[in-house]
């Protein structure tokens, strides 16, 4: 218990470092790029075929329920709503906790098994403001761009089984989505939940590399916790910000 | 103005928890020299570097490198001084996501605004002096250990640092390899005016290129003097370590009940 509390008090106080530190980062930006292309790029292909996959169940499901109903044509409006609103930055933001969170942690962790972080203090450079900031900051930047492009795929995906395949008709698919997503509304809150998530995920990955127990089991320990930690995290954020950004207004 | 003495060590003692580590540490570095600390395993020599880097802070004493008492220094101060001197840890500690150039590099991109050209050339100089200037493209991973070690070498001396310190510089190396890093700890320290503490268990090479060597032992300095002295000392410790002998003032068990007790024959055998 009193152990949990220090590494609360631990993790906020790195947090704040990190932040204050976050200079270097914007002086330097070609560190951040190149973080981007590890974070962000490399996490695309999942995102990718996950986001289509997703879609397409949606798109399947949907037409069955809404059918029964002869409500087939809001097949579109439902595929995109889900997405925007909730699939799209939560799933993203799994899969992106998975791929990149852990493979953030596990390479700050090894660096500091290894005394890379130790040496690089040595040398009088700051490894909270050269490793963990350019990382963090490329984490929080790519969240929103493959939530985003999670749900464009996605909404393809529906597209594909609805339209394509099960044959609802094209026009209404696209009518329908049209005029129930609002921008403001479904679309705009949609990018805010992942771009806190990408904080979330990103503060905590980065945290447990950096705390992490300079051993082969403290590393493989600090990754599982990096992916289950920023998981729940997620669902429990996603809840919060649910209730208060969607109150049946529309 | 300039004194012999570069580091100044005064009644030193730094515990992990309750656990003391060192002990009232009394030692001096001079200028230019190679000074060797030498001790039995987890005896607390890669504690004292640390203390020497200002990495942690001392239960009590200090030390004093040219002229500050460096656990008083504030953050900035700290790593101006640290811009100053280097270390060379064990396992080499090379960036592992940066080629061997861009390792050596590091520092002096870091520290400096020295255009492209330049920086190629100093670090293919300092890559040079290691003669490794053919193996600037490799990864870290492609090296073996003498040349990781080598490459850490050449950049620890990027920026020409006034001391150097090597935490166990042979471990694990060839007799070849060892060798040539011993040499080229004590040519670099006489080319390039720097000072070197290494600290280290292998006798016969740090007897071979040290100018002074310090024993450490229980958190204390048990001996030291130069390598002739050591080589002819009738101290029972330092006459065990150099000759690595098992019975002497360094037992071979871990403090223990008895043997017969452990074995829960003290009752029933009887």
């Amino acid at each position: 218990m009193i152990e949990s509390i220090f590494r609360l008090g631990r993790a906020s106080r790195f947090f704040l470092l990190l932040l204050l530190k976050s200079g270097m980062s914007l002086r330097r930006f070609d560190l951040v790029i190149r973080e981007l292309y590890f974070t962000g790029v490399l996490s695309l292909i999942i995102i990718l075929i996950s986001g289509l996959f997703v879609g397409m169940v949606l798109g399947l499901q949907g037409y069955e329920t809404l059918q029964k109903y002869g409500a087939e044509s809001a097949i579109g409006a439902l595929v995109a709503l889900s997405l925007v609103r909730e699939l799209g930055p939560v799933v993203a933001a799994l899969l992106f906790a998975s791929r990149a969170g852990s493979a953030i942690t596990a390479e700050i962790g090894l660096m500091k098994t290894t005394e890379q972080l130790e040496a690089m203090g040595m040398m009088a450079v700051d490894p909270i403001a050269r490793v963990v900031a350019p990382r963090f900051w490329a984490g929080v930047i790519s969240m929103p761009f493959l939530a985003a492009i999670f749900s464009a795929v996605g909404v393809f995906g529906g597209y594909l089984v609805a339209v394509v395949i099960v044959g609802v008709d094209d026009g209404s698919f696209w009518s329908q989505m049209q005029s129930m997503v609002d921008f403001r509304y479904d679309i705009v809150n949609g990018i805010i939940k992942s771009c806190i998530f990408g904080v979330a995920v990103t503060a905590v990955a980065v945290f447990e590399g950096y705390d992490a127990v300079p051993t082969a089991q403290g590393v493989s320990g600090a990754t599982t916790r990096t992916v289950v930690t920023s998981s729940l995290v997620i669902l429990g954020l996603d809840f919060i910000l649910t209730s208060f950004m969607f109150r049946g207004v529309s | 103005m300039l004194t012999d003495t570069l580091i100044e060590i005064k009644e030193l003692s730094f515990s992990y928890g309750n656990r003391a580590i060192l002990k009232g540490i009394n030692l001096t570095v001079p200028r230019g020299k190679v000074v060797a600390i030498m001790g039995g395993s987890g005896c607390g020599k890669t504690t004292l570097l640390r203390l020497i880097g200002g990495s942690v802070t001392p239960s009590s004493g200090h030390v004093m490198l040219a002229g500050q008492v460096v656990h008083k220094l504030n953050r900035n101060d700290l790593f101006l001084m640290r811009r100053k001197i280097s270390m060379l840890f064990q396992f080499g500690a090379l960036f592992t996501d940066l080629s061997v150039f861009e390792n050596v590099a590091f520092q002096i991109r870091e520290h400096t605004n020295f255009p492209e050209s330049i920086i190629r050339d100093l670090v293919l100089m300092k890559l040079h002096a290691v003669g490794l200037r053919g193996a600037h493209n490799l990864m870290p991973a492609e090296l073996s250990g003498g040349m990781a070690r080598r490459v850490a070498l050449a950049r620890s001396i990027a920026l020409d640092p006034m001391l150097v310190m090597y935490d166990e510089p042979f471990t694990g190396l060839d007799p070849i390899s060892l060798s040539v890093i011993g040499n080229l700890i004590r040519r670099l320290t006489d080319a390039l005016g720097m000072t070197s503490i290494l600290v280290t268990h292998d006798v016969q090479e740090s007897l071979k290129i040290a100018d002074y060597i310090y024993f450490i032992s229980e958190g204390v300095i048990a001996a030291h003097g130069t390598p002739a002295e050591v080589r002819s000392s009738i101290s029972p410790f330092v006459h065990q370590f150099v000759h690595g002998e098992e019975n002497g003032p360094v037992p071979f068990h871990y403090p223990s009940g008895t043997y017969a007790g452990d074995l829960s024959l003290g009752n029933n055998f009887v």
